[in-house]
């Protein structure tokens, strides 16, 4: 059986597990063993600042598609059958369209002539066009809606599991409607919020595309710190610093998630 | 369960528009790409085909298209096999060991795609493979395999096991047992899982900009490239099609595991 699985599992080691290795060594090891490397992340300014945007737009995308995706993934969840299927399929559209292409669509709606600010001008609302791109605000808007789909699925697949019972005996016992969401099923929600907001933080964490496309080289998050070290400066050392201690992040988040639910449950929805 | 009318109807308003969010963009695209106006203007002043034509008249996008659909063939016909043989393997086997391969296999959706893509990077540098063909396969290989794994371990567990062991003890070797009374019985998840090996390819895009180069260079990256200096409708035309090309097989891939498993 062992033999059935090698095959695959060279693929995986030699093109994942080895380069990162690989990764980690280059950002200790420079003629010798150094941790300049981390010297230089832990002292200069640029990186402590991209560091910190990374994790407060991951928090903002993460908190933003919670409040869109919990209502939708509600709906979803209440719906007669033939709407709940309308919905998700709207939610799950998106989702096979590629990065690159929502990215791009994105970039036509927001510019300085773009659909948004057009419309906004023939109806009066404003004079001068919005600069609604090339900042964190169009990165914010074009990641959430990459990202929206990871939190409704899996909120959505927990709520399908709550029991109607359950509220049905909440009102019998007297409670209100709002009374039995927030008493019965908002805590019985909780572990789809759970793993929907881990999936959206951490791939948020990660994220290259939105940023670098629409954040206008004024966004430079983590992962742009990744790629301008390697292509504009050709320092391997530092850009392998900043990708382990990205990795060491998002692995001490999975870690920490695991503890409350099984970690093949958040990635499963993927 | 109930709710009352006002609650009901903030709710349907409310979805109504998060559902707009998210189509819009789809939405928005096809339109644009039949524009005759060289600027986005909405709604378009006349339709044309001219950012189609740009597309199919350009020899550089249609060696990028070249290469982008033989990537996308070359991963499916070898993460396909590869990964069914290892859900196979992780399904009938009670080793404990088995759970750790399964998930090491799961790794290229865990790791940051940013950092695979630069290790990938360093790995091939040493080994000659930047700007090859055969790197970008291999690449995708390995980012396409889960989604066999996954999808082929789901079917797989729906599936009795007992009906192969039947077909063993009739005489048939595990090989033969497997081609005739298993693998006609996971056909729709082995093709589901290979259709989103093959859209994992046609739309990966950050590992092929750090190593695919030279005539080598798949549609995403030429199209990453050029959005980085102005919005070129060409690009709406070929967003347009790789937005049909995915409908279409994630149709094929959901209506055929409907039928199947």
């Amino acid at each position: 059986m062992l033999a059935l699985a090698l095959p695959a599992l060279l693929v995986i080691l030699l093109l994942i597990v080895l380069p990162v290795g690989w990764l980690a060594w280059q950002s200790v090891y420079h003629d010798g063993f150094t941790l300049e490397n981390y010297r230089r992340i832990w002292s200069e300014d640029i990186y402590w600042r991209s560091f910190a945007l990374t994790f407060q737009i991951s928090l903002l995308v993460t908190l933003l598609a919670l409040l869109l995706g919990y209502p939708i993934a509600y709906a979803a969840s209440v719906a007669p059958k033939r709407w709940s299927i309308v919905i998700l399929a709207l939610v799950v559209l998106p989702f096979w369209t590629s990065v690159l292409v929502r990215a791009y669509a994105w970039l036509a709606l927001l510019q300085r002539t773009g659909v948004v600010n057009q419309v906004l001008r023939q109806i009066g609302v404003i004079d001068e066009p919005l600069a609604l791109v090339h900042n964190t605000f169009g990165t914010v808007v074009a990641t959430l809606h990459i990202l929206l789909p990871f939190m409704v699925l899996p909120l959505y697949a927990t709520m399908q599991q709550i029991p109607r019972d359950l509220m049905q005996a909440g009102a019998s016992l007297g409670a209100g409607p709002m009374l039995t969401f927030w008493r019965i099923f908002l805590p019985l929600s909780l572990p789809g919020v759970l793993a929907g907001s881990t999936l959206v933080f951490v791939l948020t964490l990660g994220f290259y595309i939105t940023p670098e496309l629409l954040g206008g080289g004024r966004t430079i998050m983590i992962s742009m710190l990744v790629s301008r070290n390697v292509e504009l400066y050709d320092q391997w050392g530092a850009a392998s610093a900043v990708g382990v201690v990205l990795l060491i992040a998002v692995g001490l988040i999975f870690f920490a998630v695991s503890r409350f639910i099984p970690l093949d449950r958040v990635l499963g929805q993927k | 369960m109930t709710m009352s009318r006002p609650y009901r109807i903030a709710l349907i308003v409310i979805c109504a528009l998060v559902l707009l969010y998210l189509i819009l963009p789809i939405l928005i695209i096809a339109p644009m790409s039949f524009s005759a106006a060289r600027f986005l203007t909405f709604p378009p002043p006349s339709l044309s085909l001219r950012w189609y034509q740009e597309y199919v008249g350009n020899p550089a996008w249609m060696q990028a298209t070249r290469v982008t659909l033989t990537v996308a063939v070359l991963t499916v016909v070898i993460a396909t096999p590869l990964g069914v043989a290892a859900a196979y393997a992780i399904s009938q086997s009670k080793w404990r060991i088995m759970r750790l391969i399964h998930m090491t296999l799961l790794l290229p959706l865990v790791v940051p795609i940013i950092i695979t893509a630069v290790g990938i990077y360093f790995v091939f540098a040493k080994a000659g493979l930047v700007a090859s063909m055969t790197g970008l396969v291999l690449a995708n290989v390995m980012l396409g395999l889960p989604y066999v794994v996954i999808s082929v371990a789901a079917g797989l567990q729906s599936f009795d096991s007992t009906q192969e062991m039947v077909a063993r003890s009739l005489g048939m070797n595990r090989l033969r047992s497997f081609f005739v009374v298993t693998l006609p019985q996971i056909k729709a998840s082995v093709i589901a899982g290979g259709i989103f090996a093959f859209i994992s390819a046609m739309d990966e895009t950050i590992v092929a900009l750090f190593i695919s180069g030279g005539q080598y260079q798949p549609l995403t990256k030429r199209m990453f490239t050029a959005l980085r200096d102005e919005i070129d409708p060409t690009i709406a035309a070929i967003s347009t099609l790789m937005t049909a090309v995915s409908f279409m097989l994630v149709l094929i891939a959901t209506s055929r595991s409907k039928k199947g498993a």
